[in-house]
C-alpha cells in the first residue's frame, strides 16, 4: 500500500516505521526536518520537508498514487484540512485524521471523515485502568 | 444584522469597527488576552477571548443566531474551521473567509464557504495596478469566475490606436465598456475612435485576456 503520512512527531514517526516494517511504500512529510530524527535508521520510505496542507508538497509526495493519508500534526485544523484536501481534491480512498479537541471530531466525523481523537480514547483507557 | 467576527488582529480590528459603525451587532472572538485588551479599550465590549474554531466558544458566543462569521486570521486553515463550524453545526447562513494562499480558493469553495477574499491576491492587484509597465491590469473577477473586468492602456504605438471601435477584432466574448481618454471617460459606439494612450475598461474571459491584452496593444 501506498501510505502518506503528514506530521513525524512521535505518532507520525511510529506510525511510518510500523508501515514501512509491514513493507508498504510510505512517504512522510513535516515542515521542520529536525523532526526526521524521530524515525529509525532502517526506515526505507521517503522524509519529505514540506507542508501537508499545501497541494504542491502533497503531489510531491505522491499523494495522487496514495491508497492512504493520514493526518498527525499538532494542529488540529491543520489536520482537518490536509485531510480534506486529500479527501475531496485527490480522492485518497482512506483518509484518517487526528483531532485533538473531541467536539470538533465529532463534527467532522459527522460530514464524513475518518477521525481519532487522542483525549477521548486516552481519557477512556486511563478509566478503565483506574476502576478495573 | 449580528456578525461574529473569528480573529482580532489588523484586519478583524478594522472590519469591525467597520460594521459597528454601519450600526450591526458585532462580535469579536480572539485568543490572544492583549488583544482583546486593546480592542475592548477602542471598541467597547465586543470581544471575547476565545477559539473561535471551538464549537464550545462559538455556542457561547450566540452563534446560532448570527446571520455572518467572517474568519480573518492569519491561518488559512484555522479561518476553513471556523466557518465549517458556524455553518454545519450552528447553521449560520453565510460564511466568509480570509485566505493568505491564493491556493485555497477552490479548496474553500468546493469545501462550502459562501465566500473567500484571497488577501494575497488583493494586495498583488493593487501592486500590479500601480506598475506603470503592465499594459492589463485586473479590476475585478466577477462571481463566479467566468468573467472578469480589465483595464488596458493603449501604448502609443498600437496598431489599433486611431480605429474605429467596430474595425478592432477582439476575443470572443470580450466587450469594451468606457473609454478614458483626453476627453474623459466615455461609453463607446461602434464609431468611436479608440485613442493611443487611452484606458480602456473591458469585460473578458480569463482564458482570453492575453489575446485581448494583445488585441489591443498591437504586440
Amino acid at each position: 500500500m501506498n501510505v502518506v503520512i503528514m506530521g513525524c512527531g512521535r505518532v507520525g514517526a511510529q506510525l511510518a516505521a510500523l508501515l514501512d516494517e509491514d513493507g508498504h511504500k510510505v512517504a512522510i512529510l513535516d515542515v521542520e526536518p529536525y523532526s526526521f530524527r524521530r524515525l529509525p535508521s532502517t526506515f526505507q520510505g521517503a522524509a519529505l520537508v514540506g507542508d501537508g496542507t499545501d497541494e504542491d508538497s502533497l503531489k510531491r509526495a505522491g499523494i495522487e498514487e496514495a491508497d492512504a493519508f493520514v493526518a498527525v500534526t499538532q494542529g488540529d485544523n491543520r489536520n482537518v484540512m490536509a485531510a480534506q484536501i486529500a479527501k475531496h481534491i485527490f480522492k485518497v480512498p482512506k483518509v484518517v485524521c487526528r483531532i485533538y479537541d473531541p467536539l470538533r471530531e465529532e463534527m467532522y466525523h459527522t460530514l464524513g471523515l475518518e477521525t481519532i481523537s487522542p483525549t477521548t480514547v486516552g481519557a477512556r483507557l486511563l478509566r478503565d485502568v483506574i476502576v478495573s | 444584522m449580528y456578525i461574529i467576527v473569528v480573529g482580532g488582529g489588523k484586519v478583524g480590528y478594522y472590519l469591525s469597527k467597520t460594521l459597528l459603525s454601519e450600526g450591526h451587532e458585532v462580535l469579536i472572538l480572539e485568543k490572544d488576552a492583549k488583544k482583546c485588551e486593546a480592542i475592548t479599550e477602542e471598541l467597547g465590549s465586543v470581544v471575547v477571548r476565545g477559539d473561535g474554531c471551538e464549537a464550545r466558544t462559538l455556542a457561547d458566543a450566540g452563534t446560532e443566531r448570527a446571520d455572518m462569521l467572517i474568519a480573518v486570521t492569519n491561518e488559512d486553515e484555522d479561518n476553513l474551521v471556523a466557518c465549517q463550524v458556524a455553518k454545519n453545526k450552528f447553521k449560520v447562513p453565510r460564511t466568509i473567509a480570509r485566505i493568505n494562499n491564493p491556493k485555497n480558493e477552490a479548496l474553500f469553495k468546493k469545501l462550502g464557504i459562501d465566500v473567500t477574499v484571497s488577501s494575497t491576491n488583493l494586495i498583488l492587484e493593487h501592486i500590479e495596478e500601480e506598475v506603470p509597465t503592465h499594459p492589463l491590469v485586473h479590476l475585478l473577477t466577477l462571481k463566479g469566475g467566468s468573467l472578469e473586468i480589465v483595464e488596458v492602456k493603449i501604448p502609443q504605438n498600437s496598431s489599433v490606436a486611431g480605429k474605429r471601435m467596430k474595425e478592432i477584432d477582439l476575443p470572443p466574448d470580450s466587450v469594451i465598456c468606457l473609454m478614458i481618454g483626453k476627453w474623459g471617460a466615455q461609453v463607446p459606439s461602434g464609431d468611436t475612435i479608440l485613442e493611443a494612450e487611452a484606458k480602456v475598461i473591458a469585460v473578458t474571459r480569463p482564458e482570453a485576456e492575453e489575446a485581448l491584452r494583445a488585441a489591443l496593444t498591437g504586440s
